[in-house]
């Protein structure tokens, strides 16, 4: 299996309120068609390490490789390219636009991206819907869903450009268990049969030890 | 339509009651400063108007220069025993000469010697006094439209008429005066002339009205004594009285003869107008100004609110310009819609304006639609527009998606 991921001695400081190193020396992969779980206590640089990891936070020293492609020093606008074709996200809470509905919301990534058609985008956006079950939502403004059915279009919305990568800080935080299986259950099936790549923050042991492999993380460095 | 456009016009619609405050602002700002400026250029044109019915642009004369004091211990000094200072006198000489070298001027349309006289309006025992104007009369017509003030008699019948005369309506009232009536007229060298009313005009001033009159240039250089070549004033139309001004300094450069421009004479009111000027331009340009901060308001406000969308856009791959697109959109959407809104509602309210009757020397209302401001509001108002959503657009551009999706 290739790597996708890659990082080359990621060091971070923070330098509010004193100067603190939050992450030491960390050099790991992420292979494709992984499912890997980051855990660790509150503090521990697991949360800032996958900011790192998706680009948004470039205030670190080390190199990371996205697909072979050293990323660290684009400018904003060729991270943003990139994250828009190579990355999906899931966050805690689901950050759809209320004013939109279900399936508007899982365009937009591609619309952004610009390389279909609308019509064809559309499509796309039903099958996705699809998987997740959803598609009968699929017109109703997001706001009116409930917060499982919320955090599945997110993960629609996060597949939409079929990214190299998805990444998720507590994807399940705040879902009850039910609802937190049925995320579960739709990243190992889109891992075990669509080969996708995932690497989730989680603080739910169960999430973890379900996963392919987890990395524990204490005081800024990689336990195993 | 382009996603940054499809959010735009959601944000705009999803929220119609601040959209549509900050339209009505925009609304409101616009149609008050077109109509403001509208009013003040139709402010300058009346009180030109009225100006150019007795004033032309530039008016050539021979200023008067007073003779020096002789200086002590001349050799004439001694010959001179009580020395008076006497003015010269105030001919143009060779006026035809100079009327050529005059008209040759590019700039100039129209040019007639005037002779003003002051005379004694006499008609049995009343006398007022006034002055009197001698024209040439298709040259001055041309000049002051002096036809389309007229309210009885002919003005053509001057021409063929040598001793006939045109008086203002207070004159033709106070002296009971109809067309076809005879007025004699003391002039200040003491002749006395009889003439005869050929037509009666009414400029609304009624100062002018009950004193002025237009006689032939031959009668009045005869009030004086004078003979043909006789004439004080050179009177001259340009094409843009704007530049009067220059082009009288170029006049006097070249005839010799003090050539005044028309604002130079009515300083009094450019004053008056410059000052209108200034209050109006800075009231209609505070109201919309005030307008572009009811979208910056509101801009920012949405700016507060969606600070997640915004986040998670940005994580999703929207760039900096990308949502500052999407919020100077919203602005240029509000802008627009406003500006729209603001030229027809400044149409409607000049066109009631136009009928209303104000009487007195300026008539109806003296407002009409001027291109220019309409123009010129619709420019600065978009300028303004974009300016207020142009400052939180760059805010929201700048938002860091980590630190708002890491909460």
């Amino acid at each position: 299996m290739k790597a996708i991921l890659k990082t080359e001695n990621v060091d971070k400081f923070f330098y509010q309120p004193v100067e603190f190193q939050v992450l030491k020396n960390i050099e790991f992969e992420v292979k494709k068609g992984e499912l890997l779980s980051m855990i660790g206590k509150s503090g521990s640089g697991k949360s800032t390490l996958l900011y790192i990891l998706s680009t948004m936070d470039t205030d670190y020293k080390g190199k990371l490789f996205i697909d072979n492609q050293l990323v660290t020093g684009l400018s904003k606008d060729e991270l943003a390219d990139l994250r828009n074709e190579k990355i999906g996200f899931v966050f805690q809470f689901h950050y759809l636009l209320a004013e939109f509905s279900c399936l508007q919301n899982v365009m937009i990534p591609a619309l952004k991206l610009g390389k279909l058609p609308k019509k064809e985008i559309e499509e796309r956006a039903y099958q996705k819907l699809e998987i997740l079950g959803l598609q009968d939502q699929a017109l109703k403004p997001a706001s009116k869903l409930s917060g499982g059915q919320q955090q599945r279009v997110a993960i629609a919305r996060a597949l939409i450009n079929d990214p190299l990568i998805i990444m998720g800080d507590e994807p399940t935080g705040n879902l009850d268990s039910k609802n937190t299986d049925i995320v579960f259950d739709i990243f190992q099936d889109l891992t075990r049969n669509y080969g996708q790549t995932i690497i989730a923050v989680t603080h739910d042991d169960d999430f973890a030890k379900k996963s392919d492999r987890i990395i524990e993380m204490k005081d800024g460095q990689i336990l195993k | 339509m382009n996603i940054n456009n499809t959010i735009a016009k959601t944000y705009i619609f999803s929220n119609k009651k601040l959209t549509g405050v900050a339209v009505l602002g925009v609304l409101l700002g616009m149609s008050v400063y077109i109509f403001m400026n509208s009013l003040l250029v139709g402010f300058d044109k009346s009180s030109n108007e009225s100006i150019f019915r007795n004033t032309s642009h530039i008016r050539v004369y021979k200023d008067d220069e007073i003779s020096k004091v002789l200086p002590k211990n001349s050799p004439e000094d001694f010959i001179i025993i009580n020395p008076k200072v006497v003015p010269n006198n105030t001919t143009i000489i060779n006026p035809k000469m100079i009327l050529e070298v005059i008209l040759r001027q590019k700039e100039v349309i129209v040019a007639t010697p005037q002779v003003n006289t002051s005379v004694f309006y006499n008609n049995g025992k009343s006398q007022i006094s006034g002055l009197s104007v001698g024209i040439k009369p298709d040259e001055a017509n041309l000049m002051y439209n002096i036809k389309s003030f007229m309210v009885d008699g002919n003005f053509d019948l001057l021409k063929s008429t040598p001793s006939g005369i045109i008086i203002g309506s207070g004159i033709s009232a106070k002296m009971n005066l109809a067309i076809g009536d005879n007025i004699n007229l003391t002039s200040s060298k003491g002749i006395n002339r009889n003439f005869k009313v050929v037509g009666i005009f009414k400029t609304n001033n009624s100062a002018i009205d009950k004193t002025k009159s237009y006689i032939n240039l031959a009668a009045s250089q005869q009030l004086l004594k004078e003979g043909n070549s006789y004439i004080t004033d050179i009177n001259v139309n340009v094409n843009d009285p704007e530049l009067a001004e220059q082009v009288a300094t170029k006049l006097t450069q070249i005839t010799g003869y003090k050539a005044e421009g028309w604002k130079q004479a009515n300083e009094t009111v450019m004053a008056t107008n410059k000052m209108r000027k200034m209050i109006i331009t800075f009231v209609s340009l505070t109201i919309l100004l005030v307008a572009g901060f009811g979208i910056y308001n509101i801009l920012n406000m949405t700016v507060s609110q969606k600070i997640n969308d915004i986040a998670i856009l940005k994580a999703m791959g929207f760039k900096g310009k990308d949502v500052i697109k999407i919020f100077v959109t919203q602005a240029i959407s509000i802008g627009v819609m406003g500006v729209i809104g603001g030229v027809m509602m400044a149409t409607i309210l000049i066109t009631i304006l136009k009928k209303v009757y104000l009487g007195g020397d300026i008539g109806y209302f003296p407002i009409d639609y001027e291109p220019q401001k309409f123009l010129q509001g619709v420019v600065i108002g978009l300028i303004i527009t974009f300016f207020a959503g142009y400052i939180p657009a760059k805010k929201a551009a700048n938002v860091d998606p980590v630190d708002i999706l890491r909460k």
